[in-house]
This record gives C-alpha cells, sequence and structure tokens, in this order.
C-alpha cells in the first residue's frame, strides 16, 4: 500500500539500526518517551526494540485517550445509555473500557441500546434516521479526532438535529506531557512526538518542551522507518547537546499545523478548567468541553450525570505504566488477574495501550533488562 | 487517536462540497474533506484519513525526501558492507598466498598487505 | 454477548457449560464435527445454527451459508455429505419472499453438492424475538478411511499450514453489506462447499493431512489456536504470506481490524506433513475451490498452544484467541 510499505523495509531498518548503534557515546544511556500509543503499537508488533542497542531504552508515554479516561467518566457515559429513548454511539476501542460498574458492553448485555460507529458523523447520521431516540456520541481522543466532532456539531446545528448530542472527553496533548516532565520521577532524554496529533497542531505547540524543559521532541510518522530515523534523530540531538523540535514526518506534518481544523474546535469547544487523568490525577486546561452556544448539543447539559471520580482498582498500576515509570511486564497484575480478555485498566484493554500492545506483540521476546524509574 | 491511513481522491461529491471520494487499496469511502478548506484536494491527491475526516494532504515531494534520506543511508550501510566483504575476501586471498608460499619455504611479507 | 463471536467467551462457554454436561468421547476433541461409530463403519455427525445480519449480502445469503457450512464441517472431518436436515426458526412477518429466497437457496447449494436435505422442522416465534430467520442444519457422511486420524490434536512440528484462498471475504462482505459504515468494495463472500476439494487432497496425500479446520467465525487465527492448543504444539505463520485481497486489506487498515480474525465461510486450513506440503498444494490449485491456496505458515514444537506471526521485521506478534467480535477502532 503506498505511502505504507515503502516505510517498512527490512534493509533500511537494518541501516538505521546501524546508525543509531553508531550514535551511542561510550557509557551513556538513551531513554525516550514514545508518547502516542500509535508508536508503541508499532515498536512492538516490528519488535523495533530488536534493532536498537542495549544504551537506548523506550518507555511509553500518555498518549492514549481511551487509555487516560478514568473509570468515572466510563459510569457516566453508560448512566446515560441507561435513559429510556438513548442511543449511545462510541467507537469500537471504548466498548470494553471497564468502568468502576462494568463497560458498555456490560451494559448493552443489559438492554442498553450501545451502537458502535466509525466516524462522529456517522453518530449523526443515526440520529437523523432514528428522530424519535435521542443519540448520544461519546467523543474521545486528542486534538487528532476533535476537529472531526466539531464539524459534526456544527453540522448537526446547522441542520437543528435536536436529538443529537455529544458527552466530550476530548483532551489535548501538551499538558501531560508536561505533567510528566514536572512530576520528575522519569529520567526521560526526549520524546518520539505524536504524529497525527501534529497534523492539526503542527510542531510549534511542542517548542516549550524543548525551551522550558530542555528535551529535544521528534514528531514522528508510525511505520517502523518513521519511529527508527526519529530515534536517530532524536539522538543526534542529544549528542550535540541541542534541544529542539523537529519533523520526521514531513509528508503528513506541517509546522503550522491545520489552521482551519483548530478554527472549528476554537469555535465549539473550550478547555476545562479542570479534568481527571486516569493515573495523571487532575490536570489544569487539558481537556474541552462544548461552548455554552452549543448547550442544546451537550449531554452534560442534557443529561443528570453521577460525576463520580471512581478510584481505580487497587491491583491497577496504569497510572504507572502511562507515566512511562514502569514498563508492562513489571506490573504487578499483568498477564494474570489483567489480561485483554479480563482487563483491569486502560492500558490493557485499548488496543493502542501499552499493556494491550506488549501482551499481543512482545510478551514472548525476553524483556530487555529495564528500570524505567530515576535511579 | 492514531489510525490516520492514506488514501486516494478519486472524485469530488458533485452534491456536497465537503465530501469526497477517496480509495484505501480499493475499498471506498465518502470522506469529509471540510479540515481541508484552504488548500482544497483534487482527485489525484492523497489525504491522510481519521474517522471519516481527511486531517491533511499527502506532500508526495517531502514523502520522497524522506525515502531518499533512509535510502542515502541503506546505501552507505551496503557499501559499507560491500568494502568489508571485499576486504575480508583480500584477507582469505593473502593468506592463501602466504600459506602456499610458506608450504613452498618462502617467507610470508606482511607489508604486502 | 461476546460469547457467540467465536474468540475466547464462547470457548469457555462451551467448555464449563457444554462439555461438561454432555461428556463423552465423541464430543470431547471438538473438531468441527464428531465422529460416531455405527455398524463398524465411521460417521461424521456434525450441526451449525447460522445467524447472519443482513441475510442477503453480496456473494451469497443465509440459505448458502446454512448447506455449505454443513458440508464442509464433514469435509474437515474427511467425510462426504450424505444427508443433511434443516431446522426453521423464523420471526413472525419475516417476509415469505424473503425466506423463499432463503430456501431456494439452500436447494441449489445441496444441488450443487449432490446432498438431500432429507428431514427438517420449522417454528415461528413471535415478532421481535427472532431477528429475522435463522436455519439449523446437520449433516451425516462416512469418514474416507484415510481421513480417520485427522484431528485438531494431530499437527506435529515440520507440518506446513495452508489455507486454501483469500481470507477475510465474508466477514468484510458482510460487514459492508450493513452499510453503516459506508465503505464500498468489490468484496464478495466467499461461502463456498470444500467436499471435493477435501477429496482432492486426501486423494494426493493421504494420511499426511493431520487437521483439516474449516475457518468460518473468528477467521483462521481462531482455528490455528484450537489447534495449537489441541496438538500442544506451536503455530508461526509468516505475514507477507497471508493471501488477503488488496479491497479487503484497505477495509480491514480504514477499521483498523486484523484480517486474521474476519469470517470466512469457504476457505480449509490443511495442516499437512512437511514432505507432502508441495504436493498437498498443487492438489489444491488443481482444485476450483482451491486455486488461490497458499501456505502461510508452520508447526514448530514450540511456544506449545500459541500462535505466532513474524512480522517480518524481527518482530513476531502473539495472535492470540480473539477476544471478541474485531470492531472498528480509531487507535
Amino acid at each position: 500500500m503506498r505511502f505504507i510499505t515503502e516505510y517498512r523495509d527490512r534493509g533500511k531498518a537494518t541501516a538505521l539500526a546501524r546508525a543509531i548503534s553508531e550514535l551511542c557515546q561510550p557509557g551513556r544511556r538513551y531513554k525516550l518517551m514514545e508518547v502516542c500509543g500509535g508508536h508503541t503499537h508499532t515498536i512492538y508488533k516490528h519488535g523495533l526494540e530488536h534493532y536498537l542497542p542495549d544504551a537506548v531504552e523506550l518507555v511509553h508515554g500518555p498518549g492514549c485517550p481511551v487509555c487516560v479516561i478514568p473509570m468515572g467518566r466510563v459510569d457516566d457515559a453508560i448512566s446515560i445509555a441507561q435513559q429510556p429513548g438513548v442511543i449511545l454511539a462510541c467507537f469500537g476501542d471504548m466498548i470494553r473500557v471497564p468502568g468502576g460498574k462494568g463497560s458498555f458492553l456490560d451494559a448493552k448485555a443489559a438492554g442498553a441500546d450501545v451502537r458502535v460507529v466509525y466516524s462522529p458523523m456517522d453518530a449523526l447520521k443515526l440520529a437523523i434516521g432514528e428522530p424519535d431516540q435521542r443519540v448520544v456520541f461519546v467523543a474521545i481522543g486528542f486534538e487528532t479526532t476533535a476537529p472531526s466532532t466539531a464539524l459534526t456539531l456544527l453540522r448537526a446545528q446547522a441542520d437543528r438535529f435536536a436529538n443529537f448530542s455529544v458527552f466530550c472527553n476530548h483532551v489535548t496533548i501538551i499538558p501531560p506531557l508536561r505533567a510528566i516532565l514536572d512530576a520528575n520521577d522519569v529520567d526521560i532524554d526526549g520524546f518520539i512526538g505524536p504524529g497525527h496529533v501534529s497534523t492539526v497542531i503542527g510542531c510549534r505547540p511542542y517548542l516549550p518542551i524543548a525551551t522550558d524543559y530542555g528535551k529535544p521532541l521528534v514528531v514522528s510518522g508510525f511505520e517502523p522507518l518513521d519511529v527508527l530515523q526519529s530515534v536517530y534523530m532524536v539522538m543526534r540531538q542529544l549528542n550535540a547537546h541541542r534541544a529542539e523540535v523537529e519533523n520526521q514526518y514531513g509528508r503528513v506534518v506541517t509546522w503550522e499545523g491545520n489552521t482551519t481544523a483548530t478554527a472549528v474546535m476554537a469555535q465549539t469547544m473550550e478547555l476545562r478548567p479542570h479534568f481527571e487523568w486516569r493515573g495523571l490525577g487532575s490536570i489544569p486546561f487539558s481537556a474541552l468541553k462544548l461552548r455554552s452556544h452549543l448547550a442544546e448539543y451537550d449531554a452534560e447539559e442534557l443529561f443528570k450525570i453521577p460525576g463520580v471520580r471512581v478510584a481505580d482498582p487497587r491491583a491497577c498500576q496504569c497510572g504507572q505504566v502511562l507515566r512511562g515509570q514502569i514498563r508492562p511486564w513489571e506490573c504487578r497484575v499483568f498477564g494474570k488477574a489483567c489480561t485483554p480478555e479480563k482487563p483491569i485498566g486502560t492500558c490493557m484493554v485499548s488496543s493502542e495501550g501499552a499493556c494491550a500492545a506488549y501482551y499481543n506483540f512482545g510478551r514472548l521476546a525476553a524483556p530487555r533488562v529495564r528500570s524505567a524509574a530515576r535511579s | 487517536m492514531c489510525l490516520g491511513i492514506p488514501g486516494l481522491i478519486t472524485e469530488l461529491d458533485n452534491a456536497d462540497d465537503q465530501y469526497a471520494w477517496v480509495d484505501v487499496s480499493g475499498a471506498k469511502r465518502r470522506v469529509n474533506i471540510a479540515l481541508l478548506s484552504e488548500d482544497v484536494p483534487r482527485a489525484g491527491d492523497w489525504v491522510l484519513i481519521h474517522v471519516g475526516f481527511a486531517l491533511a494532504r499527502i506532500d508526495e515531494e517531502e514523502a520522497r525526501t524522506t525515502l531518499r534520506m533512509l535510502e542515502g543511508m541503506a546505501n552507505a550501510y551496503t557499501d559499507e558492507l560491500e568494502v568489508m566483504a571485499q576486504s575480508a575476501a583480500q584477507g582469505e586471498r593473502q593468506t592463501d598466498d602466504s600459506s602456499a608460499s610458506t608450504a613452498s619455504g618462502a617467507s610470508s611479507s606482511p607489508g604486502r598487505l | 454477548m461476546s460469547h457467540g463471536s467465536g474468540g475466547k467467551a464462547t470457548h469457555a462457554l462451551v467448555e464449563t457449560l457444554f462439555l461438561e454436561a454432555f461428556r463423552n468421547a465423541a464430543l470431547t476433541p471438538l473438531n468441527d464435527g464428531a465422529v460416531v461409530q455405527v455398524a463398524g463403519k465411521n460417521v461424521a455427525f456434525t450441526t451449525d445454527t447460522f445467524v447472519v445480519s443482513p441475510i442477503f449480502f453480496p456473494g451469497g445469503c443465509l440459505g448458502d451459508l446454512a448447506i455449505n457450512g454443513t458440508v464442509n464441517d464433514l469435509a474437515a472431518c474427511g467425510a462426504q455429505p450424505l444427508a443433511l436436515s434443516a431446522g426453521f426458526v423464523i420471526e413472525e412477518g419475516f417476509p415469505l419472499s424473503d425466506l423463499t429466497r432463503v430456501v431456494e437457496a439452500m436447494a441449489a447449494a445441496a444441488r450443487k453438492v449432490g446432498v438431500p436435505v432429507v428431514t427438517g422442522d420449522t417454528k415461528v416465534v413471535e415478532h421481535g424475538k427472532g431477528d429475522g430467520c435463522y436455519v439449523n442444519t446437520s449433516g451425516i457422511g462416512l469418514v474416507d478411511p484415510l481421513a480417520a486420524t485427522l484431528s485438531a490434536a494431530s499437527a506435529q512440528p515440520g507440518d506446513q499450514v495452508i489455507v486454501s484462498g483469500f481470507i477475510g471475504d465474508h466477514g468484510t462482505a458482510v460487514l459492508l453489506a450493513r452499510g453503516e459504515l459506508g465503505i464500498l468494495a468489490d468484496i464478495s463472500s466467499d461461502t463456498a462447499p470444500l467436499n471435493g476439494l477435501v477429496t482432492a487432497l486426501i486423494d494426493q496425500v493421504g494420511r499426511d493431512v493431520h487437521v483439516l479446520r474449516d475457518a468460518t467465525r473468528g477467521g483462521v487465527a481462531t482455528v490455528l489456536n484450537e489447534v495449537a492448543q489441541a496438538s500442544k504444539a506451536g503455530v508461526v505463520l509468516a505475514e507477507e504470506r497471508l493471501p488477503v485481497r488488496p479491497e479487503v486489506l484497505g477495509v480491514c487498515e480504514m477499521l483498523g481490524i486484523d484480517p486474521l480474525y474476519v469470517a470466512c465461510e469457504g476457505r480449509m486450513v490443511a495442516i499437512v506433513a512437511g514432505g507432502s506440503a508441495d504436493r498437498a498444494l498443487h492438489a489444491m490449485r488443481a482444485h476450483p475451490m482451491g486455486r488461490d491456496s497458499t501456505v502461510i505458515g508452520e508447526v514448530r514444537a514450540e511456544p506449545k498452544g500459541l500462535v505466532l506471526e513474524d512480522t517480518g521485521f524481527g518482530g513476531s506478534r502473539v495472535v492470540d484467541m480473539l477476544v471478541g467480535d474485531p470492531l472498528p477502532r480509531i487507535c
């Protein structure tokens, strides 16, 4: 497939691995965080860690919008679904995420009308086709997905489809990165930056990571060669004592990003003062809600929701995985009490979660001895 | 968040200028292109699709640049492998020569390497 | 809800409830069909209930699935179909014209194979209780003596894994036919009878065919997991060898679905002794139902009970038993 297959060439991967090896300075270790769940998926699926020298370590970050949704928000969505005449529409990723009282799938089995959609527009189409039902779309995702929700809302508003509303759980990428760096308990040298978020926000928003925290960040594509090339670029900066934002994914990402997309986001949504992130606690100005002029399409205005903060199960260590403090196999319940079939936490249930990725792809390879926490 | 795939625009939707038909390896879907209103794509352009919306144009020139860089690294590596292989082969030949001359009683001359 | 999708939950249900309740030697292997002794002969006996939405889709309908599915389960036991039964559960209000189409499709499919539907039953349930129409078919056939050792537990290290054609066609065709995803593609269900293909294979290679499984719901991945577990062996697939149509790949990429888990309805997975793999492949490709047969992997001693896929990059992923239905995802 064009623009995909070319970036999976094994010969070039070997060459890149060699170049990365040559960059390793004697006695120096390089700890890079790949922010986005899609990169974690690529790394494990293609066994990229085996292409990296021991001195280079990759830790996983919080860029999985399903993984960071707290259990209480899942319960809120289920309480909406249980109202009479409601159809809850969500992406497939959400259907098995465990809340405090079960998942959307459990709610469906108990009689709630829950439907999986591919696009927010499909949820709107559902509302158009079922005028006697209220369709509530559970919106998740970073800035990658928020513009699509925004356009859907504008369409609903323009054509006055009053039986459509959005339960908004969009989050933004920079605040959690800052939160991880501010917590200062994981010694990260540099970042493999998210690729598709950056098609919307561009590269400019990452500048504080470089200027305020002195960490290089390379915006990366998702194919194996993209990730390896990005690792190379970060290491090259580190060796030269540079801390800059670079763009490896130039075929899709521009410095300025998609200004139409950011404009529709701004038109329809605003930042919440606070939002609870699973594993990271409450982060200010890190999540989006609908603006007041869209109140009649805002599920949080239309429905009474419990809004209860549900603590993660005691055994769950998702928070530490999302912050890069531990690797999946270091979680005490990984593969035992917590499996994709019976997930305790979101890192295992989301297909982009680090634990699911490792369980499905990396489990059999001997894990390289690591210590993610600050030594 | 992350699932964005390249698709080829085959035609714009006559009925709704916010939409175009996109082909991914033979599977076709109507995709919303309103986010690309600053630089409206045309049939034959490649776009990145996410949840039924086009988020960005794929810049073919940039794609070629990235690939050229990767090829450059790969070629440098292959060249080096060739050089190593050649010098290994040379080393073997010289070992053969010197063992042949040793067998015949003549001394080897390391300086010839 | 996940219990019907063919994966882990279904297996758990079957093992804890049904196997426990009905425990007997013929059932325990949990192959596609059971083999019972009748007057000194091995008779294969199988049953399957067919539920599909929508009922009509490119390449066929519920009726085709109902006949071909049972013929194929018998074929996987190494048996030619002798007779079938057909039971219908019809929802009140289901259009007679639709029922006629389904039944005529069944009749045509049965004629094509040359197997009679000798008995049947019909029940009508209240509107709202039936999702249109469900069909159960059961079938019997005599097991070819050369196929007497066929079993999911018979795979051995060194065996080659062959699939008889492109994977994921049926599941994708049905998914698109539901119309909810708005995707158009030239994909048809692969529903087809494979008894002739199996005869051609067994005639050529005989007892060197160790396992035959009809890949249906849950796809090739599910069948191979069952075999890996029953045989206490490992199965290693090569990603670049999996035969997937470009259009099916396009749909799967768009939705984030893995073709290995997408249902087939006319694909046989044959696990054959390494030394006979070439002859087996040749025999299958010579048959109209096996033209695109491909070797997709091999059986190894380790890792026991697991299926791995070599991703061509030095990495290998675990192809786990499906947890639920493959669903579109955004991440």
